[in-house]
């Protein structure tokens, strides 16, 4: 028996012999930035339900030989231009459905079936649905048009996107980081420009955590401290029946204004009326719970698996995360301009610091409205008031991700 | 794509989530509306036609009769309000429907 031949193998075949190889340096890289990336999840709890999947995907996926994601496959299954994937027993397949991910992927490509088909970001804003009072948009309408306004970064970025080479798709997928809903940009991304899905749902996870950096230099630029002072009346009181109607409404009229819209605004209010009925306690703890831990686990673990190397470190990915920070500040400046528009119309009786809290991240942009509005004035409560806005955010996100997959997606 | 194209694509798709949510928020508007209006006349209705009753009007938040079993009404409002107390609700969002000593 040659003993040094079948050692000489066994380390050729093992990853580590895999870093040494040609590009294998990568992986390494990649390990690194998934540590990182527990770090931040970890340590400095920067959306650790999502990030800490995601970091732990990005560690299984870059460990070079174990096989758990096969982005040629993936390929194939886009019909991206010469795309073929060779199996173990040297047939090469031209096209692929999910059966075969099925049979010959490996246990990350299984999972991301539910990325790629859309079910996950779908059963998510079932979740955030059932998890949301639509109470305070409902006692103020006038603050769903800071929910639009507030998506003006999504279509600011998708055009500098453009402008520095990238393709209509993967602009609008760059783009929708500005709306700051990890599904939403999960699902648009997911259906046109599936390549770029990982560095997307980091950049955009990452900014949502730090919006409670990122918005009050600009809150504080862009208002005066007399309007930071406003105080805003008392809401009215939302009957139950107003809050059953409300997501019956918002889904019929929102589909049939844009159907693509449907999946995300189908499910969100879906999960919102569970909440709101009351004869669906059972159904509502489970959305709200259960299956939000499940699915965001596998979202996570399978956005993660997405981030290989051979494709992650490029070029690209740092234009991606400089795009999402210019897509996540031009929303904030948006809503921010529209709220200051509300405030001389209405008299100074709403206060601008509400209109950053149209960007979707719920409750976190809301609460960094109440968190500027306090320290300029500490009477000042501002938390239900820029709930109306920030609840508007995640529709009129929503209604921003469904123009664009009707106009890249066909 | 171009620069035309691009800004074409992105100024409309702007404004369509405006022209979407400005349609949807005027249509909540006048949904609150109809409701509240509806609220209004079922709430007004009983006011308009009141039926002859000889029951003693109750106090707001009362919730039908308590009946105490070996127990002095001064000790069942000690226990309703340690209830109240512990559960952290008012007393007029609690029903009482029975207090009874239990003598070993």
């Amino acid at each position: 028996m040659d003993i040094l031949g079948t050692l000489k193998g066994l380390a050729q075949d093992s990853g580590f012999g895999l870093f040494f190889v040609e590009g294998g340096w990568k992986y390494f890289v990649m390990i690194i930035i998934s540590f990182v990336l527990l770090y931040l999840g970890i340590k400095k709890k920067f959306e650790p339900l999502l990030l800490v999947g995601i970091a732990f995907g990005c560690l299984l996926t870059n460990l070079p030989g174990a096989g758990l994601y096969t982005p040629e496959l993936w390929d194939v299954y886009a019909g991206t231009e010469g795309a073929q994937f060779v199996t173990a027993s040297g047939d090469v397949l031209t096209h692929v459905t999910f059966t075969d991910i099925i049979h010959y992927g490996g246990l990350l490509d299984i999972l991301y079936i539910g990325v790629k088909s859309g079910l996950y970001p779908c059963l998510i804003f079932i979740g955030i649905g059932a998890m949301t009072d639509f109470g305070p948009l409902i006692a103020n309408p006038k603050t769903f048009v800071l929910g639009a306004a507030a998506q003006f970064g999504v279509f600011f970025a998708f055009f500098f996107a453009t402008r520095i080479g990238f393709t209509g798709n993967e602009a609008a997928s760059i783009g929708i980081i500005g709306g700051a809903d990890g599904p939403t940009a999960i699902l648009t991304t997911s259906l046109l420009a599936p390549h770029l899905l990982g560095p997307i749902a980091i950049a955009a996870y990452s900014y949502m955590a730090l919006i409670p950096m990122i918005q009050p230099p600009l809150m504080k630029l862009l208002t005066t401290p007399e309007e930071r002072k406003i105080k805003m009346f008392q809401l009215r009181e939302v009957s139950k029946a107003e809050k059953i109607v409300f997501p019956i409404v918002v889904a019929v009229f929102v589909i049939l204004l844009l159907p693509a819209t449907a999946p995300l605004i189908g499910c969100l209010m879906f999960g919102n009326l569970l909440k709101e009925t009351g004869v669906t306690e059972r159904l509502s703890d489970t959305a709200q719970n259960g299956l939000m831990n499940i699915v965001t686990l596998f979202l996570g673990i399978s956005v993660g698996a997405t981030t290989v190397a051979t494709r992650f470190l490029s070029l690209q990915t740092i234009f991606i995360i400089i795009l999402g920070l210019t897509a996540f500040c031009f929303s904030t400046v948006g809503g921010l301009l529209v709220g200051k528009l509300m405030c001389k119309l209405s008299g100074g009786k709403i206060n601008p610091l509400i209109g950053s809290a149209g960007v979707s991240a719920v409750p976190m942009a809301a609460r960094v409205s109440q968190m500027v509005g306090q320290k300029e004035n500490p009477s000042n409560f501002l938390l239900m008031h820029a709930m109306g806005p920030n609840v508007a955010g995640v529709i009129g996100s929503a209604i921003a991700a469904g123009f664009l997959i009707k106009v890249f997606g066909g | 794509m171009n620069y035309i194209d691009a800004l074409v694509t992105a100024v409309m798709g702007y404004a369509f989530v405006f022209l979407g949510i400005v349609l949807l928020m005027i249509v909540m508007i006048i949904t609150g509306k109809i409701m509240y209006k509806n609220a209004k006349k079922s709430t007004d209705a009983p006011a308009a036609a009141p039926t002859p009753s000889t029951e003693p009007k109750k106090a707001p938040g009362t919730a039908g009769e308590l009946k105490l079993y070996d127990t002095d009404p001064k000790t069942a409002a000690i226990i309703m309000a340690i209830v109240a107390e512990k559960t952290g609700k008012p007393l007029n969002e609690l029903r009482f429907k029975s207090i009874k000593e239990v003598k070993e």
